[in-house]
């Protein structure tokens, strides 16, 4: 079966990227709402205003590749085709959340549609990526890796090191720097030898400098499909910065205050999702199938919040389970 | 039977394993066409090719990273780090990562890989090139830890480990690649969290690893011989999982407990077992435990200095003389 992605954007790619970008979206929200509600506890790290790049590499990649992501990666892993249930369930600490409750808003997996994992120390999961990459490219499967990651992470050492590797054993994997212009609460830019921290380090690694407007799924899609074909067919690896924008904080704990006055605003106007809507109907989509689209992804996430929120907590057994892989935790005889 | 040396019986357990499944890859620095820096793994790169033996940059958190990411998706990797000093290098990948990423996701990742490295001093490297890092390993959830001291033992663990489905970080003793050992001939596949008993006496049980356990078995030899104190040696050589069954019943045996450790004092395995001992057999213990440790310091270089810092086998005389007489 051919799964190759096209690179023209017919009717019903642009649809299925508007879908997408709609749950994210909604279960984003839906995530910050619980968490109000004292539901969700621990941190969380929100991707509302960034959602057209996790969604255009969750339609161009091909069902059996591999994503990476970070602590920011609720979008990321239910653009795989992780449920809703399953990442709202985990956020909440049900049973029923992907992880069973074990991992939490930072772990969120779902390696039965290849969402191999998020990440929460900086940096770490380039390498591994690029050794799922390896495998990949090992075993002749075709498949390629993604993984994504924040500008903060283009100044720390794995960064480097995942980078000089892959391009050396030319693997089949994309690192997508997804940069909102704040690491936590420092501006990138303050901090940062380059202007663009990801694509003008892509030079020392021998790899092209590419640059990509990250709220505009269209221009994601386009240049998704390029370099997983790329990658796909023994070409090696690619970096791309995204440039986009985070609406909220950090974290939880973050208002984001640091940032100037009227930025957030001028972003908003540039709000992925409101540039693809207006797209859509500039094309002659007519306005009542945004419609059914949008109330059919809030119904899909208010399912899933009722799912979730009627799920037990786990039971406390299952503290004692899966250190190992014969599912037990034992240490000693 | 064939006499290997320890460094070659590295080379043979990892061959062995090869030879099996195709699926077993091997990385790390110089360590292919060049056979390794203590030329543990000569002929693997001639026998198996630049395909299955990846010589790596000097990048340890890649070459974790990328044993991880391959273990996850198929693979059985191995990966060298050279010395076990740099396991701080990439700590992250095998404290945050490794250990935790089948607990973390459910279940949902398995890792069959296995970290070789060489640990421990004696050969006058100083303080970052000769450390005995085991500690720090077994104090992380999710890692098998071992630690051969015999040629034969090398190549039955690191098959063991090879063909566990967690991670298993081996520690090589760097002063014991050039002991040579008998090693049955044909596939030799050891069992993880065994410890091994060397030795029977009647005053007192030796727990000790690695290097020391052959310092420990010098050591009885000449209490034995000379004092007339008879020493059981129990061979640790899985720190996790831990054979506290042998280590147990060999302690109650004797009545008393003797731990000969490499590592620095502060919570080496030693204090663990010592800790299980006092919890779980204290009635039937004769006297106090003893700890022979490295003092709490970093390890110098010079001949005399570090000769009398890890824990000699004058050194084991004298304390237990002095302790158990």
């Amino acid at each position: 079966m051919d799964t190759t992605k096209p690179m023209t954007l017919g009717y019903d790619i642009r649809l299925e990227l508007y879908r997408l970008q709609l749950d994210l979206r909604y279960c984003e929200k839906r995530a910050y709402d619980l968490f109000l509600q004292n539901l969700i506890k621990g941190t969380s790290h929100l991707s509302l205003g960034q959602e057209a790049i996790a969604a255009a590499f969750g339609v161009a990649m091909r069902p059996d590749d591999l994503t990476f992501c970070t602590y920011r990666g609720h979008a990321h892993t239910l653009a795989r085709g992780a449920s809703m249930e399953g990442v709202l369930g985990e956020l909440m600490g049900r049973e029923c959340g992907l992880l069973g409750g074990k991992g939490g808003s930072m772990h969120l997996t779902d390696v039965s549609k290849g969402a191999m994992g998020s990440y929460a120390i900086i940096g770490a999961h380039l390498p591994v990526a690029a050794g799922a990459a390896w495998s990949a490219q090992y075993r002749g499967s075709g498949q390629v890796t993604v993984c994504f990651f924040g500008d903060g992470t283009t100044n720390i050492g794995a960064f480097h090191e995942a980078l000089n590797f892959a391009v050396i054993w030319k693997l089949p994997v994309i690192f997508v720097c997804e940069n909102n212009l704040y690491m936590e609460y420092t501006p990138i830019s303050s901090v940062t030898a380059v202007e663009h921290p990801a694509a003008d380090r892509a030079g020392a690694y021998g790899l092209e400098k590419i640059v990509v407007d990250g709220n505009d799924a269209d221009a994601v899609y386009r240049t998704a499909v390029q370099y997983l074909e790329r990658a796909r067919s023994g070409g090696g690896p690619a970096l791309i910065e995204c440039m986009t924008y985070r609406h909220s904080g950090h974290s939880r704990a973050d208002p984001g205050q640091y940032r100037p006055p009227g930025e957030l605003d001028r972003w908003l106007e540039r709000d992925p999702l409101k540039i693809y809507r207006e797209r859509l109907l500039g094309l002659g989509i007519v306005e009542a199938t945004l419609n059914d689209l949008e109330a059919e992804s809030m119904r899909k996430v208010d399912a899933a919040t009722e799912t979730a929120k009627a799920s037990p907590a786990p039971a406390v057994s299952e503290i004692d389970k899966n250190v190992w892989a014969d599912g037990s935790t034992a240490w000693r005889n | 039977m064939a006499e290997l040396t320890y460094r070659e019986a590295v080379a043979a357990g990892i061959a062995q394993e090869m030879r099996r499944d195709e699926n077993v890859v091997f990385l790390g620095e110089d360590i292919g066409a060049a056979g390794g820096v203590f030329k543990a793994t000569v002929g693997l790169f001639e026998e198996f090719g630049p395909r299955r033996i990846r010589d790596t940059p000097i990048s340890e958190q890649a070459i974790l990273g990328a044993a991880m990411g391959a273990a996850m998706t198929g693979l059985k990797p191995i990966a060298e780090i050279m010395f076990s000093d740099f396991l701080a290098v990439c700590w992250d990948i095998v404290a945050n990562e490794i250990a935790k990423a089948r607990y973390m996701t459910d279940g949902q990742i398995t890792l069959p890989l296995v970290i070789r490295t060489a640990n421990g001093a004696g050969s006058r490297f100083g303080a970052q090139h000769s450390q005995s890092v085991e500690n720090w390993a077994m104090a992380i959830p999710g890692i098998k830890v071992v630690a051969p001291a015999f040629p034969a033992d090398v190549k039955g663990l690191i098959a063991a480990a090879v063909r566990d489905p967690d991670p298993v970080l081996v520690f090589e003793q760097k002063s014991l690649y050039p002991f040579k050992g008998e090693v049955p001939d044909g596939e030799l596949v050891d069992q993880l969290g065994k410890a091994k008993v060397l030795r029977h006496g009647k005053d007192c049980t030796i727990v000790a690893l690695a290097l020391m356990v052959h310092r420990a078995l010098a050591a009885a030899e000449i209490l034995e011989r000379e004092h007339g104190i008879s020493c059981t040696v129990v061979d640790v050589r899985s720190l996790v999982p831990l054979d506290t069954v042998t280590i147990l019943a060999e302690v109650a045996k004797t009545g008393r407990l003797v731990t000969i450790e490499e590592n620095p004092r502060l919570c080496g395995w030693g204090a663990e077992i010592a800790s299980i001992v006092a919890d779980e057999i204290f009635w039937d213990l004769d006297g106090p435990i003893i700890r022979i440790t490295t003092p709490h310091i970093p390890l110098p270089s010079a001949d005399q200095l570090e000769d009398n810092t890890i824990p000699s086998v004058e050194r084991v005389v004298r304390e237990i003389r002095e302790k158990i007489d």
